[in-house]
């Protein structure tokens, strides 16, 4: 394999948040959902908030690993007409705000195809995307694009699950790059809650085999949860409990009530401390 | 495209592609379990038990041999070419679903897996599965989109019957491809103790290869048959292509002789042109979509379109991994027709052959009824009469205006 990423935002970043011994906070939104102008102030508001990585949802006609939730904040992302351009052209407008927070999107593999792969990761390059995480590409099938993304020093992030037996977890950390995301539940996002042992146990399993850090989403919907994920995971992934509150904050024609912003960004800043005091002597509390 | 081969019949690679066609796009927490499918199939092959017993029930169960049928009305009616059909609607179930279902069955009781489910359009499938789920013992649960289920009525009470959860999916088109979609997330969330038994010859490898492998018993049959009919090979095969297995299941036996012309017909829906149809190869590009590389219909933003079709088992945006490479190496001609056509060559054959043929193969026909007359009197047609058209009934009155409560 050619050579990977070695320097970027998010080894940076995990870096910083090594030394200060504490777990990112990675927040799901899907772009565009409910509109622009909602999606662009909880973007532009993630990082104070508390958010140490964005991970922005490509919408896709068909997400066949995703819960209700998450295919219906697609849907409504799609009836406006989101585009992968429209995606790059958000990320790039925060970055002319912002350059720290690491953003990676995450999608399914057609509308990439259709983009074409080697254009695509120069667009998301040029945009200031970070990685990207495609859940119907398994390491098997990655490396038309992943050859592109590593060409513009781009991660691609793979997904291991519950089923990713220890005599297939070699092939996926052979690929991995950026971190590895440990898909905490057996299940699609937003329906089952993680079962912290279980999970705890398979996180220390993987850290015998791979140096790379190691985040853990699907079924962590609480601050107290994320926080118990933060004690031993290097990240914290929440998707579908965010894109909930936005669903219920808004009417038949996804206008948003007053003060939606607000609260889902107050439910990230209490994601944050969750997972900043998670290591804390009285991290239990938090 | 073509390139000089020795053979058709040597696909697909180890990872299960078929030149750039089909592969494996799932999560990856479905991964492990399509290897293990992959590796029980491969024990299963090389085990002649295996293959003795789906062959006992093949025969005793569902049927088989199918006969082979010389329609001499529909013959004389277009004046050219000899028209046999290949008589799977006469399958226990009433088409040739059975024959695959009954062959990943088997194999699921070989893995130990004791909950099945499936998804399906037409309910045919549903109906073979909720079958063989009766048979072996194993809990069933069927996928089927709320559109379809409305339109075929006799076959979801038939799953009833035998024991299925039929599971409405109200999501977007409400069909096929939304149900492919839903029975995929059921996977995921039950990967322990379930096996997914896909109804046509696409999905993730191995999928497309195993249910090919088990229609193939079509095209393997009718090499005996046309021998014994006429002493010879046909000269055009025909069938109709929603994800394109009881397509496969004739032409594959075929396609290392060159002289056999097979022809697949994909649902044209109210015109290629209208946008509203469910032709993948004739109106649609390369893509992504359940687990393989594939021809779908698509915008060009790469959003997987709805497909359209009066024929439930039709209406799919995408097609098995294996006849999008096929048609790539032009091995196989792809057509389509229309609901007109369609509905028109399903009271024809009617009429004509005291046969009620499924929506699906009147596709076939109808594409068969505009080459017979051309071609000469020698010229051997099949016609894979791969369903019954009892399912059918109320959704041709329907297009006919005609009341079924009513005066008909
Ligand atoms: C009778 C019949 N023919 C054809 C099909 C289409 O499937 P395939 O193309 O896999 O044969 C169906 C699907 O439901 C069917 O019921």
């Amino acid at each position: 394999m050619s050579a990977s990423v070695t320097e970027s935002r998010l080894t940076r970043l995990f870096e910083k948040l090594k030394e200060q011994d504490r777990a990112a906070l990675v927040t799901f939104i899907t772009a565009n959902d409910p509109n622009p102008e909602l999606f662009r102030q909880l973007l532009e508001g993630m990082p104070t908030a508390g958010a140490d990585i964005i991970e922005l949802g490509m919408p896709f006609s068909d997400p066949m690993a995703d819960g209700p939730s998450i295919q219906l904040s697609s849907q409504r992302a799609l009836k406006a007409g989101v585009t992968i351009d429209d995606v790059l052209g958000a990320v790039k407008r925060m970055r002319e705000l912002e350059m720290d927070t690491p953003i990676i999107l995450m999608g399914y593999y057609n509308p990439i195809y259709r983009y074409g792969p080697a254009e695509f990761a120069q667009a998301a390059a040029n945009a200031g995307v970070d990685g990207v995480i495609i859940v119907d590409l398994p390491p098997e099938e990655a490396e038309e694009l992943n050859q592109n993304l590593r060409e513009h020093n781009l991660h691609m992030i793979f997904l291991a699950a519950p089923t990713t037996d220890i005599t297939r977890l070699p092939r996926v950390l052979d690929h991995a790059s950026g971190f590895v995301y440990y898909v905490a539940v057996k299940g699609v996002t937003g329906t089952k809650s993680a079962d912290m042992t279980e999970v705890g146990a398979r996180i220390a399993e993987m850290r015998e085999q791979t140096d790379l850090p190691l985040g853990v989403g699907f079924g962590i919907r609480t601050a107290a949860q994320a926080a118990e994920v933060a004690r031993f995971a290097d990240a914290v992934v929440v998707g579908s409990a965010i894109v909930d509150i936005i669903a219920d904050g808004i009417d038949d024609d996804y206008r948003p009530e007053a003060g939606l912003s607000a609260r889902v960004l107050g439910f990230v800043k209490d994601l944050s401390d969750g997972v900043r005091t998670a290591r804390s002597v009285d991290g239990a509390e938090a | 495209m073509a390139d000089a081969r020795n053979t058709y019949r040597d696909g697909p690679d180890e990872a299960g592609h078929f030149g750039l066609f089909g592969g494996r796009y799932v999560a990856e927490t479905l991964m492990p379990l399509i290897l293990e499918v992959e590796r029980a199939y491969e024990a299963a092959c090389g085990d002649p038990s295996y293959a003795k017993e789906l062959a006992s029930f093949n025969a005793a169960y569902a049927g088989r041999p199918s006969p082979l049928y010389f329609a001499e009305p529909l013959t004389e009616h277009f004046g050219g070419a000899k028209i046999y059909f290949k008589r799977d609607e006469l399958n226990h179930t009433g088409s040739h679903k059975i024959n695959n279902c009954l062959g990943q069955i088997l194999l699921a009781k070989r893995m130990g897996k004791t909950r099945i489910i499936a998804e399906t359009g037409a309910g045919q499938h549903g109906v073979a599965t909720a079958t063989v789920c009766a048979r072996f013992g194993l809990d069933c649960v069927v996928y089927m989109g709320a559109k379809d289920i409305e339109r075929q009525k006799p076959n979801v009470f038939r799953m009833k019957l035998l024991g299925a959860d039929v599971r409405a999916v109200d999501k977007g088109s409400a069909t096929l491809k939304e149900a492919m979609n839903e029975a995929l997330r059921d996977w995921v969330a039950n990967v322990d103790d379930t096996y997914y038994l896909i109804g046509t010859a696409a999905g993730p490898h191995p999928y497309p290869t195993m249910v090919r492998d088990f229609q193939s018993v079509i095209g393997e049959e009718l090499r005996g048959q046309m021998d014994t009919a006429e002493g010879r090979l046909p000269d055009t095969l025909v069938a109709c292509i929603g994800g394109g297995s009881n397509a496969i299941g004739l032409f594959h036996p075929f396609l290392d002789d060159a002289d056999v012309r097979l022809i697949g017909v994909e649902a044209a829906g109210k015109g290629i042109e209208s946008g509203e149809h469910a032709a993948s190869i004739s109106g649609g590009d390369p893509g992504v979509l359940h687990g393989n590389r594939t021809f779908l219909l698509q915008e060009n933003g790469g959003q997987i379109k709805d497909a359209h079709s009066i024929s439930a088992g039709l209406d799919y945006p995408g097609i098995g991994p294996e006849h999008s490479w096929l048609h790539m190496q032009g091995r196989v001609d792809y057509v389509s027709a229309t609901d007109q056509e369609a509905l028109d060559a399903f009271q024809l054959c009617s009429r004509l052959e005291g046969i009620i043929p499924a929506l699906e193969p009147s596709h076939a026909l109808s594409y068969v009824g505009k080459i017979a007359p051309e071609l000469p009197a020698d010229h051997l047609i099949v016609m894979n009469l791969c369903g019954r058209g009892d399912k059918d009934v109320f959704t041709v009155a329907d297009a006919l205006g005609i009341e079924m409560g009513g005066e008909l």
